[in-house]
């Protein structure tokens, strides 16, 4: 045959777009977070039939409904697991799973830190807004202490979880931060985590307007974002503030902020290195919060492991290969058998 | 394949009486190896030609201190020269290895039955461990009860293996094997097939062999030379069906037949799964099987276990996951999404004695109400019940089957009873068992909306694989529009929705085979039972047939829905008698939707009916006498005193 079949046209964002009407409260910043998802689609190259959005419940969880690939939106806190089971069967497809910090620390958490630990080729994205959307605005795993809500009038007396610091302790393999209204870097930071291979933990600061607005502020505001994050460079020293006149240097195992100039180097702050073997460095970052110090935003940590969906297929194909396909007939027939006339 | 014709039996000088069959028990401490012995013991019968079936029950503690009533373990084998259906009710023999296992078992030997024990072993502080003052092998009441053959086999273990260089420690290990031995000459078993097993098994440990070889053939000896034993019994090779035979347990048996379903419906399987007794054993033997496409999971929790399978499920895979109740408790809000994904599923129940914790290594059948009601919402799922080891195979591959034509969860019950009892199976020729056609959509290339909730004439959606062009769509746990498959909250959409996934449950009844009965199509009584109460029921009907009575037997597979003759059949008795082993679930299911005044026979013990227990009942609803004790035979107080009353470890 000798037909040419035309290059088809490449995709668009609007191709990723499902039919569906997007219900979440108008300024809400997951509307954000959608935008830039299928806006970096295209750009990986896969077909959307080979793509699939995993969720659990949530505001944020409602995300694989708009999106034109396969989706499930499951139950609370499960969509890690659910995930597991379909990238080990299928690593053919590119498998998401949409989180909230309820979702995913709180119901989930125990799903959340097993993926991580075995490195399943998974996208995990953390919506986190600090608070319970979907349920009208209880606190969070995630929620400061003292924050009042409606189930914590007095303020909340539990110790928050760090997101990032949790998946590191876990070892992920692939840790970034970046923040809903920050379009930019959060495109790249998603491509980064669509190219990634193992479990790829991406938290992005989302705000809550109705139950829990502003609570990022201070990272997302133009006026303060300079000085209260820091964008993280692989290779680079840690530099911020408006006039970029700002570092993070170590001292012993204490990072601590410096002004440049006055004797102060570039080369005597900190440097990233998300290919750092270790995940201390990963870890000290992402212990630096508000308002004691930048935030850092960005990738904190991308290195190569061995990936659980891998290596079960390999033991597999590694089975087949010494002892060929089993045959049932042979296996039943093995062993100690007896036969009656 | 390695067909091991039936070995003669060894030569004795002795006298030989034949008997059609026996039931013996092998009781020790957990450390004495009981389950192995037993295990040798029903391999070796087995392969003789005798029909066997097998009762393994072992305490929950890995180690129990040594010598206490808690850490007993024991061992039962019924084996016979005709067809049989349960692991007997009363033992013709017992072998006790100490004082703890005489009192927890005493009370199941028959009177008149053999009783053989390690003397050795009944010291004084033995003895004071099992709670006895003296020693009781020097009760006259057990001298008098029953045949006694008091056995130094420590002793005679020591003396003999004093030569392999071993420690006393080792030398002690191998005195199961001299009990075995003993046992085989007693019921005139040849000791090839467990020489066998010891030089497989300890193949890079020439000494092991060699020791429990002494130890098993000085057992033999013992039986043949001393004067204890006046005669040997012979027990006929069964009248089975033609064919080539294995022995099985349930789990293996069902982790077979899910092998085999997955091959017929051309899928690899993925098992998704926690460890749990007692069914665990699923998730070993399918881990082995890796070069069959076998994918095992074993996830952080039963609800990432049953998770990861609705996620292989998704992507195309015959999935299932294993566990007991307690685990399924956990499952509980999972299978309601799978029944609102409407995705295919096995979710495999091995129950055991609940609530809670419960006793986790003995068998029970409460766990119906949970199966069938277990959820929120109206949340129907087929469910589909195990009557025995070997049936494990065939109702795998059914489960699946209606799993994969209804697009549904299905709940699969079994029991510890039947996962770790074994039968001789009848090995298949799998090439000629029936396929279980599957079908995907395939790719739409032209722009046209897939409708992923759009139903078959039997309300089943289609099951649409991701990398399937054209087909993306979402799937979750909200209501969702029929056909579209848009998430909707309309009130009459609900509704329809509601009786449609009930609908499709009930059509399941379309798909199975009408429901049989052995025994009259009608008469006075019909004994309805379910799971692994099948043997005892089927055994106690047969007896009260021969008796003239009448009386006639229905044993369901299918839990929900119930068959479409069920309710004719039981209409044409005047009575119906459900014995479970709970406190009547079946009945409370039979006598809502039939209206029908069905009786129980209710017992909560961890333990199987015996067969006399229903036949008790069986005469007493037909307002006749029992004509024996339950379970046993009566053995006075005297032995009452000896036996640990009620506290059985067995
Ligand atoms: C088993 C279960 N428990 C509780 C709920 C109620 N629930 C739904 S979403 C949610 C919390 C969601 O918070 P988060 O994950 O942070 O998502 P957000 O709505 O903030 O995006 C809760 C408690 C549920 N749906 N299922
Ligand atoms: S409640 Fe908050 S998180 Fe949920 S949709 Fe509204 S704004 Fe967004
Ligand atoms: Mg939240």
């Amino acid at each position: 045959m000798s037909t040419a079949t035309p290059a088809p046209a490449p995709l668009t964002a609007a191709d990723f777009a499902s039919d569906q009407d997007v219900r979440w409260c108008p300024g809400c910043g997951d509307y954000s977070i959608l935008a830039q998802m299928k806006k970096v689609m295209p750009q990986l190259g896969i077909p959307r039939e080979n793509i699939v959005f995993v969720s659990g419940i949530g505001c944020s969880s409602r995300f694989p409904y708009y999106m034109n690939t396969y989706g499930m939106h499951s139950i609370h806190g499960r969509a890690p697991a659910i995930a597991t089971g379909l990238k080990s069967v299928r690593p053919d497809l590119q498998v998401w799973v949409i989180t909230g910090d309820g979702d995913g620390l709180s119901i989930g958490g125990n799903h959340f830190i097993h993926t991580i630990r075995r490195n399943v080729d998974l996208r995990v994205i953390m919506f986190n807004n600090r608070i319970y959307g979907l349920t009208k605005g209880q606190y969070s795993p995630t929620s400061p202490l003292g924050k009042v809500t409606k189930s914590s009038p007095l303020g909340a007396i539990d110790n928050p979880l760090n997101p990032l610091s949790v998946a590191i302790g876990c070892e992920a393999t692939f840790v970034a931060r970046s923040i809903d209204v920050n379009i930019k870097h959060l495109g790249e930071v998603l491509k980064r985590a669509a190219e990634h291979k193992g479990t790829a933990f991406v938290e992005i600061y989302q705000n809550c307007n109705i139950f829990n607005d502003g609570a990022w502020e201070y990272a997302s505001a133009k006026a303060t974002k300079a000085d209260t994050t820091i964008e993280l460079e692989h290779g680079k020293p840690l530099i911020f503030g408006k006039n970029k006149d700002k570092g993070i240097r170590l001292n012993g195992t204490e990072p601590e902020i410096v002004e440049l100039g006055k004797g102060i180097n570039p080369d005597d702050l900190l440097f990233h290195d998300e290919k750092s073997p270790e995940p201390t460095l990963a870890y000290l970052l992402s212990r630096m919060r508000h308002p004691e110090f930048p935030e850092p935003i960005g990738v904190f940590r991308d290195v190569v492991a061995p990936q659980y969906d891998v290596e079960l297929n390999r033991q597999i194909e590694s089975a087949r290969a010494k002892k060929g396909e089993g045959d049932l007939n042979a296996l039943f027939n093995s062993g100690e058998t007896w036969t009656v006339a | 394949m390695s067909t091991t014709t039936a070995p003669e039996a060894p030569v004795t000088h002795k006298e030989v009486q034949h008997i059609p069959s026996a039931t013996i028990r092998f009781a020790g401490d957990s450390g004495d190896g009981m389950q192995l012995t037993g295990e040798q013991f029903t391999r070796t019968s087995a392969l003789l030609g005798n029909d066997v079936s097998t009762f393994p029950d072992y305490p929950a503690e890995i180690r129990a201190p040594i010598g206490t009533l808690a850490g007993v373990s024991g061992f039962q084998v019924h084996f016979s020269s005709t067809d049989i259906f349960t692991p007997g009710d009363s033992l013709d023999a017992l072998v006790v290895m100490n004082p703890a296992a005489l009192k927890t078992n005493l009370t199941d030997l028959r009177k008149g039955g053999i009783l053989i024990a390690n003397v050795d072993n009944f010291e004084k502080r033995d003895n004071e461990m099992a709670g006895y003052e003296g020693n009781p092998l020097d009760s006259e009441v057990l001298e008098h009860t029953y045949q006694l053959f008091k056995v130094p086999m420590t002793k005679i273990v020591r003396e003999s293996l004093k030569d392999t260089g071993m420690s006393q420690k080792e030398i002690d290990r191998c005195k199961n094997f001299f009990a075995l031995g003993l046992v085989y000459w007693l019921y005139g078993r040849d000791m090839d097939a467990t020489i066998r097993f010891l030089q497989q098994k300890f193949a890079t440990k020439p000494e092991i062999i060699e020791a429990n070889t002494k130890a098993l053939r000085a057992g033999w000896n013992y039986g043949e030379t001393t004067d204890a034993f006046a005669s040997t019994f012979q027990i006929d090779k069964a009248k089975l069906p033609a064919g080539t035979y294995k022995n099985i347990s349930g789990n293996v048996a069902l982790a077979y037949g899910l092998m085999t379903a997955a091959k017929l419906s051309n899928k690899d399987l993925f098992l998704g799964s926690y460890p749990i007794t007692p069914a665990s054993d699923i998730l070993h033997e399918l881990s082995k099987f890796k070069n069959y496409g076998v994918r095992t999971f074993q996830a952080e929790d039963e609800i990432a276990a049953i998770c990861s399978a609705i996620g292989a499920a998704y992507g195309g895979h015959m999935s299932i996951t294993t566990s007991s109740g307690p685990g399924i408790a956990l499952k509980g809000e999972a299978i309601g999404l799978a029944l609102m994904l409407e995705l295919p599923l096995l979710i495999i129940n091995i129950q055991r004695g609940g609530p809670s914790t419960g006793l986790p290594t003995k068998t029970e059948q409460a766990d119906l109400f949970q199966a069938i009601c277990g959820r929120n919402g109206e949340a129907p799922v087929p469910v589909v019940a195990c009557r025995s080891p070997a049936d494990c195979f065939d109702v795998a591959q059914e489960a699946w089957r209606i799993a994969a034509r209804f697009m549904t969860p299905v709940l699969l019950l079994s029991d510890g009873y039947i996962a770790n009892g074994s039968e001789p199976w009848l090995i298949p020729d799998v090439t000629t068992l029936p396929k279980i056609e599957i079908k995907h959509p395939g790719p739409i290339e032209n722009g046209e909306k897939f409708l992923p909730y759009k139903r078959d004439e039997l309300l089943a959606r289609p099951w649409a694989l991701p990398g399937t062009k054209g087909l993306m769509h979402r799937i979750g746990g909200l209501e969702k529009q029929d056909v579209t498959g848009n998430v909707n909250y309309e009130p009459a959409n609900h509704q329809h929705m509601v009786n449609t996934r009930a609908k499709k449950v009930e059509n399941v009844a379309l798909e199975i085979p009408l429901q049989e009965v052995e025994g009259p199509a009608n008469g006075d009584l019909l004994v309805l039972s379910w799971g692994g109460t099948y043997g005892a029921c089927k055994t106690a009907v047969e007896a009260c047939l021969e008796q003239g009575l009448s009386v006639a037997h229905c044993h369901l597979r299918w839990m929900n829905p119930f068959p479409r003759n069920l309710e004719k059949i039981l209409r044409s008795y005047k009575k119906v008698l459900i014995p479970e082993l709970n406190l009547g679930q079946l009945r409370m299911f039979i006598r809502a939707k039939y209206l029908i005044d069905a009786q129980g026979l209710n017992k909560v013990q961890g333990k199987p009916f015996a067969v006399q227990e229903v036949i008790n009942e069986i005469r007493k609803q037909l307002g006749l006498s029992s004509n024996g004790q339950p379970g046993r035979e009566g053995t006075g107080a005297a032995v009452a005193a000896l036996a640990g009353a009620g506290d059985s470890a067995g």
